[in-house]
């Protein structure tokens, strides 16, 4: 048996291990209130969770959610501590700086005060998951905590579904506005659309057009197991049908900056989050958001195995011809008979090209030893597993692909209304499906009404996605953040992906954590600093005196 | 919500033990072949919570554009 290989982060390479997290933007409906902000609207759900984690830790002995110090705003913008205050296990040799992005847990008691007629706009939190909870552009957005592995992605991004539905059920009974409403899905049919985006830390090291001509023909095809469905063909849905994937038809550009308009399959934003030298962060803006498990697992585990390929050189050496044509017309043949065209001439249909990579995966797997059933590496021989049974089935049996191909789902039950009540695709009940498809309300929820009748399989159970909505992952940098924003609310000033920055009882000094290595500030590393210190002026002299030592 | 936890296809540690070195064909869902056979029973239970004004609901959702 070979001992697996360790990579730069440290963990196994050539399977399905590594640090990677979700984003999801909400679609947001207040149905009684047409026309209603959508910014604002946001910020509401952002406010009422901030409101009921407030409650909550109040509740907790000890841990409370005190503001009185904290006016005015400190934003983190800008501002720097000196290196040497920072634990030795957390600093980086990168002066600190705060990014732009700061995300900022307080903003100071009168931003959270819900009472009155002004309810001013709260639009960003750091929960104690180690998630951040945000408004970005006109969606309320929950961006996962770093996990290492798919089934942990599954999980940490099933709990931003948890978290906006604690805030929904807060919302509900504002009689005035009425209910607002939140979607999992990634359009509204009529022109508009918004990401569910992956994040995957690649080492610096692999070359940006190795990425590019690596995961492009997997993008292209990687809908035909991933994709969430969607009624009517088009950006504006005005052509009648049924395609694969919510996002496909938006996507305008190969490779680009812009995640807004012109967006592009491959996403060159290069905003590691962590020591920029050594790693990249990949953004992958090209995914559909995922209500079936085995379609979200299936999303980022297939990735990080074809990134594990291109950083081994072992990508199936295609390119496909025009890709962005190819990943509509694909989208929009639910038979699957599409083909796309190589450059060396070959047409293959998209599944062939995905048993190509799935084929290149597993070989590069079982090399590594990572695949083995003793000394592999706990994922990547699932991965595989249920890569090569959907891939299997949508080849010859879409209703098995039913049970957990999230647009084979979805089309299962459309084409049973066409079937019974006759109708055509542009039929608006057909839409409603669609829509009410992504309601993250279990009861609402068609997805979720799937899932607990058991025609949707479920790979995480609600008491794992529940406990998930409170703890962060153990194995990452987010347990640090989680667990110091859990225990120390009151002296967690704000927190990025980055950093963690507390302030002292007693002191208008902040003392900025720098967490620039995802995968330190894990629990087997800092268990003991909050396990050995009950008090906060205890941990922060732990934290920050042992450089003095 | 109960209902939830009734189908429980696969638990964390079974999924990390299982082997295949070479990707091994996976079984079918278990539900699959009942699924559709029941596909008129899962329209009766979508009918009961659909949005009831389907034409002004699909109208009414209206979102702004984001990443």
């Amino acid at each position: 048996m070979p001992s697996s290989e360790r990579g730069s982060e440290g963990l196994p390479v050539g399977g399905a291990l590594r640090v990677m997290g979700s984003e999801t933007e909400y679609g947001i409906h207040a149905p009684a209130t047409p026309g209603a902000n959508a910014t604002y609207l946001s910020s509401q759900v952002i406010a009422a969770y901030a409101k009921l984690t407030r409650e909550r830790l109040h509740a907790s002995p000890g841990a409370g959610w005190d503001y009185t110090d904290e006016t005015p705003l400190r934003d983190a913008r800008g501002w720097s501590v000196r290196r040497n205050q920072a634990h030795p296990d957390l600093l980086t040799d990168l002066e600190p700086v705060l990014t732009a992005e700061g995300v900022a847990l307080a903003h100071g008691p009168s931003e959270l005060e819900l009472d009155g007629d002004q309810e001013p706009a709260l639009m960003n939190l750091v929960l104690g998951n180690g998630a951040r909870l945000y408004v970005d552009h006109a969606h309320p957005e929950y961006s996962s905590p770093e996990v290492t592995n798919p089934l942990d992605a599954v999980l940490w991004d099933s709990a931003g579904d948890a978290v906006v539905l604690t805030a929904v059920r807060a919302l509900s009974s504002d009689s005035e506005r009425g209910p607002i409403n939140l979607y999992k899905n990634n359009t509204d049919g009529k022109g508009a659309s918004y990401g569910s985006h992956e994040n995957y830390l690649v080492p610096r090291a692999v070359p940006f057009t190795d990425l590019v001509r690596g995961l492009t023909p997997f993008f292209v095809t990687r809908q035909l197991v991933c994709g969430a469905g969607r009624v009517g063909i088009g950006q504006d849905g005005r052509t009648p049908g049924y395609q694969v994937s919510q996002r496909a038809d938006f996507f305008e550009a190969e490779v680009g900056l812009e995640t807004t308009m012109r967006r592009p399959i491959i996403n060159t934003r290069d905003e590691p989050h962590a020591l920029a030298d050594k790693y990249r962060r990949l953004h992958v803006i090209v995914g559909d958001a995922n209500c079936s498990h085995v379609a979200n697992y299936l999303k980022f585990g297939t990735t990080a195995l074809v990134l594990s390929l291109i950083e081994a050189g072992a990508a199936p050496e295609i390119e496909v011809h025009e890709p962005v044509g190819a990943m509509h017309r694909l989208s929009h043949d639910t038979d699957l008979r599409e083909t796309v065209r190589l450059l060396d001439g070959r047409r293959l249909t998209g599944l062939e090209v995905q048993w190509m990579y799935l084929e290149a995966a597993a070989k590069l797997a079982a090399d590594a030893g990572v695949a083995a059933e003793h000394g592999g590496d706990g994922h990547t021989a699932m991965v595989l597993r249920l890569w090569e049974r959907a891939l299997t089935d949508l080849d010859a049996d879409l209703d098995a692909a039913a049970g957990y191909v999230e647009w084979a789902a979805k089309r299962r039950v459309l084409e049973g209304y066409r079937a019974r009540d006759g109708l055509d695709w542009n039929d608006a009940r057909l839409g409603l499906i669609d829509i009410q498809w992504s309601d993250v309300r279990p009861e609402r929820g068609l997805a979720s009404r799937l899932i607990a009748k058991g025609s949707l399989e479920r790979l995480v159970e609600d008491r794992d996605i529940a406990r998930a909505a409170i703890d962060p992952p153990s194995d990452t940098r987010a347990w640090f953040r989680g667990k110091s924003i859990q225990r120390f609310p009151a002296n967690v000033a704000s927190a990025s992906w980055d950093s963690v920055v507390f302030s002292p009882p007693g002191s208008y000094r902040l003392q900025r954590v720098p967490t620039r290595e995802p995968l330190r500030g894990t629990r087997a590393l800092t268990e003991p600093l909050f396990e050995g210190h009950k008090d906060i002026q205890g941990f922060l002299d732990a934290l920050l005196g042992e450089r003095h030592t | 919500m109960a209902g939830q936890e009734q189908k429980s296809s696969q638990s964390r540690d079974e999924n990390e033990d299982v082997d295949p070195g070479t990707p091994a064909p996976a079984p079918a869902a278990p539900q699959a072949s009942e699924a559709t056979e029941g596909v008129d029973d899962l329209l009766d239970e979508i009918d009961g919570v659909l949005e009831s004004n389907a034409e002004e609901f699909v109208r009414g959702f209206v979102q702004k554009g984001g990443q």
